[in-house]
């Protein structure tokens, strides 16, 4: 049954900000994860929503000295179209792609997919293992939180209630390659089973990879990071011999659940087979 | 593409003239142009009225107190002090004038339990509320709560020991022919739920009559099933009781009966109240309570020889009904007379039985238990063709089904077989034999470490057109087509349009007979005080059944009028009308010659004709995720006669894309005997980027009993989908997968030898709950 709770909009960062410190506001930016939610079927609807779809301050895609910057507000849509994002992070043009169909990638937003906080939210690995910061605001000033800090538990974010999500900002570590996999139960609109980003430094080829970043989505509470394959991978070649170990360790270390969704036992062996062939294809064997 | 056969071809190795040119003249296919969907602009412009369109000034909105326990005592209904109830009506059982039964087949399921009484399922409707506003209805909803005490629960069909029906079929003499057998082959096939997903969730609208009775609004395929329902538990007469249809947005079976508990439901209120009464479900509370596809648990041993002879088959089939009865017996009953496939084999026996579980109540569902025994039937054949090294294709050239053959109820097949065509068909139009060539080579050569795979499979099926034995004699319906006195012709049956075309081939049938163009015929509303009671609008039965009455009806109308003027109908028919009056012809199912079935043994022609369908498709399979892709599916179907190719092909890849679905992603898991996937977020069903590349292939062997031959379309393609795709994904991987759906966790269980995950369909015990 349809809820209407009070809404306003406001026109400018600083008056978000006025209302965010008055009173407690859901924000609400494209709407597709906060819509589903207030039903009214499932809790309570918010009292007041904060509609922030028109403060153009969190909009924008840019490079700014050594980062790629990307307004709280920027849709999948405008990820995929983005001339820098393709130029410096092809891998969250991949992501983008495949969320949702067209219409939620018209509306959704990567502010929204991190506040959202779902563990199956597919940028969030991304983020993650790219050593993403999340410039957070509030009339108090603006602060930087570590994607890796940033969701300390089940759904929650490190967010205070008068705070806005206002950027996402993408370090550009030169000699970086990332690549994102998703395995969902149908080829669009489908939530992921399991969501993996992979990052490391290194040149070229079969060098021995530096700085890994292996981040998982689905397979916890909270997107995490894989610390004990990380570990197998730092300063490994992409070999058969890497690939094997690190798969094995990464089927140990994980803990998934059952759930609608699918099975722990499928997730921890699709995350192992699938780490396993990225990197056999980053080593070309 | 379409491409027909023509009638009565004989078999042909490589049939490579099928096609009917459009202009042939066939009875019932229009001469000039396709009529468009009689119905679908209006639809197109969204002008068309659903349930929830209709607004009736004043109308209270109604919701349902469900039980969230699979098994317990309804002790109590708490109304709590602290809301104002003045504000809300709540029925109660108490509050039924007539019986507290769903009227069905077995009068078990109550509309609202009563106090005292057994809850046996998860969300079973208890209790009802209609308030003026949502918000007032949200509040009282809160302030209800009912006390229950628990009992133990069952959901394993196979530990059930409450049988809702059991029947056995079966011909010649199994020991024999397992002792000729060279070769003998066992399977266990498992298939879990499947949702009828209609666009259009349910939903009723009840307006009181100051006399007591009452009006329905609403969505539904069987009219007077409500009616039968409203007049033995509202105590109404005939007249009293008012069935109206409302524009449907899909049925898929799943508004055959349930229609009848919702329409209860809001009347139950509406009179309470005095006032209209909206019964509008929400996906979440539709999916949670109406019914679903059958799971069922499918045995086989089949004996063969080492040339491929088939020569025993030993099926058996238990089907999980839910907590009530339903339309249990009849799915059950078709599912077991499908079972062996459509087959030639002189030692067959098949028995079935339908169990009760704490689940809620499963039901009609496109195919009604077909999909679920042929599936079986289809793999259990493609398993048997590996180990006997044989093509699958062979050895189904050796086995289907042609004309004199006898069916496992001593059913001679004296016309209208198909089973050859079809197959010869699809295998054709798919190159199966060179894709099979090829995947098998490449089978050969893969790497242990491909990422993925192709494969190719295929599947044949059959389906009885109509009701199960003598069901039509019992439904005994009529149909008529009127000459009204302002010079209208119009066409009055109780079927329904939900999206499959009656509205459009109707006219097109009567204006075919008439001399007329199909736009000058028109089509009575589905309203139980103007339309006769032709039946129910299921069992594929429209087109051949009631098209068959309104074709005899406009034969016998246009002989009538044209005695009086004397002058060809089309030139006359108006000015009869203008002289004389109106004139409206009935015309009332009359058995078809020489079928005949015995209810008591099971024995005899268990339907008029059977329709015939053949599908391959090929997918690719990521090896690392076990996450299939239907890249195309080719599917042959014999319906008796075409009456429209676009509806026709409309049903093939519907039917197609839904079997699809059920072979692959569509599950549903329960816990406690709750079902887990209860919202569009987690019951997944094919996008249009999922859906492959579909060619039906439309195929016409006539059935002589009925007037224009047709036989009937909607449900056969989904008979044959699931076990083609199946097949197809091992020929892809060398592993069987024999529970539906095939989901990728399944496969890689398979590819990787891990434990085989939970059968289907079975619910888990909450951990907090101690095991009954
Ligand atoms: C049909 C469908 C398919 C979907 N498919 C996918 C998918 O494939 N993968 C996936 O990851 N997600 C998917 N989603 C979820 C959703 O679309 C994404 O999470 C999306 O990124 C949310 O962005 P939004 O702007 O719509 O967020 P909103 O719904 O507007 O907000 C989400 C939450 O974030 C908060 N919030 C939003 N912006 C800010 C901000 N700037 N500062 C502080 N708080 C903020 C809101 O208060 C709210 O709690 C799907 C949703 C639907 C309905």
């Amino acid at each position: 049954m349809p809820v209407e709770p009070h809404v306003t909009s406001p026109r400018t960062l600083s008056e978000a900000y006025a209302l965010l410190a008055q009173q407690p506001h859901r924000p609400v930016a494209g709407g597709t994860d906060l819509l589903v939610q207030i039903t009214g079927e499932l809790g309570d609807p918010p009292d007041r929503v904060l509609d922030i779809w028109h403060l153009d301050e969190l909009r924008g895609i840019a490079v700014d000295g050594d980062a790629l910057v990307l307004g709280a507000l920027t849709t999948y849509t405008e990820m995929r179209r983005s001339p820098l994002v393709a130029e410096f992070l092809p891998a969250l043009s991949e992501a983008a792609a495949t969320i949702g169909a067209a219409q939620i990638q018209n509306r959704g937003t990567i502010g929204g997919n991190a506040a959202n906080a779902s563990p199956a939210g597919d940028t969030l690995p991304l983020l993650i293992a790219c050593d993403a910061e999340l410039v957070l605001g509030s009339e108090r000033g603006e602060r930087s939180v570590t994607a890796g800090e940033f969701w300390p538990e089940y759904r929650r974010t490190a967010l205070a209630a008068d705070e806005l999500l206002l950027r996402i900002r993408f370090p550009m570590v030169g000699d970086r390659q990332v690549r994102f996999r998703k395995v969902g139960t149908r080829r669009a609109q489908a939530i992921s089973k399991v969501v993996m980003a992979l990052a490391w430094r290194g040149d070229d080829g079969t060098a021995p990879w530096r700085d890994v970043r292996l981040a998982l989505g689905s397979v916890a509470a909270t997107p995490i990071r894989a610390g004990a394959t990380e570990a197998v991978l730092d300063g490994a070649s992409p070999d058969q011999s890497t690939a094997d170990r690190a798969a094995s360790t990464l089927a140990g270390e994980l803990n998934p659940i059952d759930d609608v969704r699918s099975s722990a036992d499928y997730r921890r062996a699709v995350a192992a087979r699938v780490l396993h062939r990225l990197i056999r294809e980053a080593g070309g064997w | 593409m379409t491409r027909t056969l023509p009638p009565n071809s004989q078999p042909t190795a490589a049939p490579d003239a099928l096609i009917i040119p459009l202009e042939t003249r066939v009875p019932g296919r229009a001469t000039t142009s396709l009529p468009l969907r009689r119905e679908g602009p209006a639809k197109l412009t969204g002008v068309a009225k659903y349930a929830d369109d209709l607004v009736f000034p004043g109308a209270w909105y109604g919701a349902t107190i469900r039980s969230t326990e699979p098994h317990a005592t309804l002790v109590g209904v708490d109304l709590a002090e602290a809301f104002d109830w003045s504000q809300v009506v709540v029925v109660t059982a108490a509050d039924i004038p007539g019986d507290n039964v769903v009227s069905l087949i077995r009068d078990d399921q109550p509309i609202l339990v009563p106090i005292g009484g057994e809850i046996r399922h998860q969300a079973e409707a208890l209790c009802l509320v209609a308030s003026a506003d949502r918000e007032t209805l949200r509040a009282a909803k809160r302030h209800l709560s009912v006390r229950t005490e628990r009992l133990p629960a069952v959901f394993d069909p196979l530990e059930s020991t409450e049988e809702f029906s059991h029947l056995e079929v079966g011909q010649g003499d199994l020991d024999v022919g397992f002792a000729e057998a060279e070769l003998v082959i066992e399977g266990t096939y498992r298939v879990g739920h499947q949702e009828q997903l209609y666009i259009e969730n349910q939903a009723m609208i009840a307006l009181p009559h100051p006399d007591g009775g009452v009006t329905v609004h609403g969505s539904c395929q069987c009219p007077y099933y409500i009616h039968r329902a409203l007049k033995r538990s509202l105590q109404l007469t005939d007249e009293q009781a008012v069935v109206v249809q409302a524009e449907t947005g899909g049925g898929f079976g799943g508004k055959e009966e349930y229609p009848s508990m919702i329409a209860l439901h809001a009347a139950l209120l509406a009179r309470k109240l005095g006032k209209p009464v909206r019964m509008i479900y929400e996906r979440h509370e539709d999916l949670s309570a109406t019914t679903k596809r059958h799971p069922a648990v499918v045995t086989h041993r089949t004996g063969v020889m080492r040339d491929g002879r088939l020569v025993a088959q030993e099926i058996d089939v238990v089907m999980d009904g839910g907590a009530y009865c339903t339309l249990t017996p009849v799915v059950l009953s078709r599912g077991v007379l499908h079972a062996g496939g459509p087959y030639r084999c002189p030692n067959v026996r098949i028995r079935g039985r339908a169990m009760a579980t704490n689940t809620p109540p499963n039901g009609a569902f496109r195919g009604f238990g077909a999909p679920q025994t042929e599936f079986a039937a289809e793999t259990q054949v493609n398993r048997i063709a590996e180990a006997l090294g044989m093509s699958p294709l062979e050895l189904r050239r050796l086995w289907a089904y042609r004309e004199g053959d006898t069916t496992p109820t001593g059913q001679v097949l004296r016309e209208s077989v198909a089973a050859p065509e079809v197959l010869e068909a699809a295998a054709e139009a798919s190159d199966f034999v060179r894709h099979t060539e090829q995947t098998g080579r490449a089978r050969a050569a893969r790497a242990s470490d491909a990422r993925s795979a192709s494969g190719i499979g295929l599947a044949m099926g059959w389906h009885g057109a109509g009701f199960t034995g003598s069901g039509e004699v019992h439904i005994a319906g009529v149909a008529s087509v009127e000459l009204t006195d302002m010079g209208v012709v119009r066409v009055l049956t109780a079927q329904t349009e939900m999206g499959q075309g009656t509205k459009t081939i109707f006219p097109q049938l009567v204006a075919e007979e008439l001399g007329l163009e199909p736009e000058e015929v028109e089509v009575a509303p589905q309203d139980t005080s103007i339309v006769p009671d032709s039946g129910p609008t299921v069992a594929s039965r429209t087109a051949m059944v009631v098209g068959g009455l309104i074709i005899k009806a406009a034969r016998r109308l246009r002989a009538q009028v044209e005695a009086v003027t004397d002058r060809p109908f089309p030139d006359s028919y108006q000015l009869f009308a203008r002289d004389h009056g109106g004139m409206r012809v009935d015309e009332r199912f009359e058995p078809y010659p020489n079928v005949q079935f015995d209810d008591a043994t099971y024995t005899g022609d268990a339907y008029p004709a059977f329709g015939w369908a053949c599908a391959v498709a090929r997918v690719d399979v990521d090896l690392d995720t076990g996450e299939v892709i239907v890249r195309d599916v080719v599917s042959a179907d014999d319906a008796g006669r075409i009456i429209h190719p676009v509806l026709a092909e409309g049903q093939v890849e519907g039917g197609t894309l839904q079997a699809i679905g059920y072979a692959t992603i569509e599950e549903i898991k329960l816990v406690d005997g709750r079902y887990l996937n209860d919202r569009l977020a987690t019951y997944l069903i094919p996008t249009s980027l999922d859906a492959p590349r579909i060619e039906a292939i439309l195929v016409e062997k006539p059935f002589s009993g009925a007037p224009h031959g047709a036989k009937g379309i909607g449900e056969l393609p989904m008979d044959v989908g699931a076990p083609a795709v199946v097949a197809a994904i091992h020929d892809a991987t060398g592993v069987w997968i024999h529970d539906l759906p095939a989901t990728p966790e399944r496969i890689l269980a398979a590819l990787t030898g891990a434990p085989t995950p939970a059968a289907p369909g079975v619910s888990v015990r909450a951990p907090d709950r101690g095991g009954a």
